[in-house]
């Protein structure tokens, strides 16, 4: 099952039309992703931070999306200062301390960390629906948003047929081990999940096809952009651009 | 048998249809008509009755015979397409029949597709959900509703089509005394011809004014309904129900 921990609350970001989050989101992150100098991800840290405070995020969830990304960063502090190259700060048994590996780590560590924040406060606060609902009005192939919202839709029901299955399995004593037995039963376990998600697509094929589906799913509309949005898409262009030129000037 | 006065009809006539690979067909030169009636279909798991119902819309293709709606034959999609405009049908699992993720949009899907403009669907959707009594569900997640829920709005989004024949696959599966008896008021108020399948003896009489059985691929008209009072008794006697005689 999807929980969506960020998309309940009624700060301004949560308000905002998502259309209009999204592009905001895709354009900060961007620049942020293929900047080199360290100047532009350490300004869009404080800008993730002060979107999270501004869209008021619960920190519990925030902390623990933290923390997962940042399991990854340590690995490359383990790794990067030591193979990074460049100039060598000290020897370290057969290794060197590497000034270009340090700069490297920490570059990514506040790109990583900014770029998190800025989606979650910027994304996150909607509903997957509402996403893809603006995603269709930023004239995304309607397929792809098709996709999104039936496995939305589908998701935890397919999970929950397969907790079925397993339970019924648990029921009659199966536990896991390392033997053909196991494999097969997991074998047949995916397979039954599989055999029985296609079924039910095409009952849900039948369902559509009863109701008047021709081939183009309507979406109803949900929201429309409003002025204060475009404000906000206006401050999104002026951080952007801040961030692109801050470089320059620093 | 005519019906000249109803201004709707679907009718199957000599209908033979086998589901690949078993060798007995479900049916074989099965004639049924459904004009301005609202019609009880029973029959044992398994006799055909969901293999029925998909056959009167298109949705499996006969091996022979003709499916013939409003006095035309209907031959390929195009033609189905027009006949599912006016005949809705209720799945027999609610799950299947609600693909949106929201509430509002499933029962708007319809009228969407039926051409109609956001302004009138929203309307529509709006309006068919106060009807089946689930007035302020349209911003819920369709899949966190409860099993009866589902049903209900499952029934909103085939009315918010305003079909002229309705066919329901077992509507009571999985509704609870409350739910049986809303849905039994909501049903009780449509003036729609409908075609019934159902388990349940009681929602049935107190529905239909046709009833048939379907025992090995053979509709059964039965015209008589035998009216009978029991009397029982019931575990849980705190919580026990009431007959209503004065039906």
């Amino acid at each position: 099952m999807i929980s969506e921990p960020f998309a309940i609350g009624d700060s301004l970001l949560h308000r905002a039309d998502p259309a209009v989050k999204i592009t905001g989101a895709l354009l900060l992150t961007l620049i942020i992703a293929v900047s080199s100098s360290l100047a532009t991800p350490v300004a869009g840290l404080v800008l993730g931070l002060m979107l999270a405070a501004g869209a008021r995020l619960p920190l519990g969830p925030l902390y623990k999306r933290l923390l997962a990304v940042n399991l990854f960063i340590l690995l490359l502090w383990i790794t990067l200062p030591l193979t990074g190259g460049g100039e060598a700060i000290t020897p370290l048994g057969p290794l060197d301390l590497s000034s270009r590996g340090i700069e490297l780590a920490l570059l990514i560590t506040f790109k990583t960390n900014g770029i998190v924040l800025i989606l979650t406060a910027l994304t996150a606060t909607s509903s997957i629906l509402e996403i893809g609902h603006s995603l269709e009005r930023l004239h995304l192939p309607h397929k792809l948003i098709l996709l999104l919202l039936t496995t939305y839709r589908y998701l935890g029901l397919i999970e929950q047929e397969y907790q079925r299955l397993r339970r019924s399995a648990a029921l009659r004593c199966f536990s896991t081990s390392t033997n053909l037995h196991t494999y097969r039963t997991y074998g047949y376990l995916i397979g039954m999940t599989l055999i029985r998600s296609y079924d039910r697509s095409r009952r849900i094929h039948k369902a559509m096809l009863m109701r008047g589906f021709q081939g183009h799913f309507p979406l109803l509309a949900l929201q429309a952009t409003r002025p204060a949005d475009l404000l906000l898409l206006l401050f999104f262009l002026a951080c952007g651009t801040g961030l692109a030129l801050l470089p320059v000037f620093w | 048998m005519e019906c000249v006065k109803s201004p709707c009809s679907l009718e199957l006539r000599d209908i033979t249809f086998s589901y690949p690979g078993h060798q007995q067909p479900v049916f074989s030169g099965l004639d049924f008509q459904l004009c301005n009636e609202k019609i009880g279909l029973v029959g044992d798991n398994g006799s055909g009755k969901t293999t029925l119902l998909q056959i009167m819309v298109g949705l499996l293709k006969p091996d022979a015979g003709k499916i013939i709606f409003n006095g035309r034959v209907m031959e390929n999609e195009k033609d189905f397409f027009r006949l599912r405009r006016k005949v809705g049908m209720l799945f027999q699992n609610a799950e299947d029949q609600l693909f949106c993720p929201s509430v509002l949009e499933d029962v708007a899907f319809g009228p969407l597709n039926l051409g109609q403009s956001q302004e009138e669907a929203r309307e529509i959707s709006i309006s068919t959900l106060k009807r089946v009594g689930l007035s302020g569900y349209e911003n819920r997640i369709t899949h966190r509703l409860s099993g009866g829920e589902k049903r209900l709005v499952s029934l909103a989004t085939v009315l918010a089509m305003e079909p002229s024949i309705l066919l329901m696959d077992e509507p009571t599966n999985d509704l609870d005394h409350d739910g049986r008896h809303r849905l039994l008021d909501i049903l009780t108020g449509l003036d729609q011809a409908f075609l019934l399948i159902s388990h349940d003896w009681d929602f049935l009489a107190q529905l239909c004014n046709g009833f048939y059985g379907l025992d090995h691929g053979r509709l059964l008209k039965s015209d008589t309904l035998q009216v009978h009072q029991h009397r029982h008794a019931h575990p849980l006697g705190e919580q026990g129900h009431h007959h209503d005689h004065s039906k």
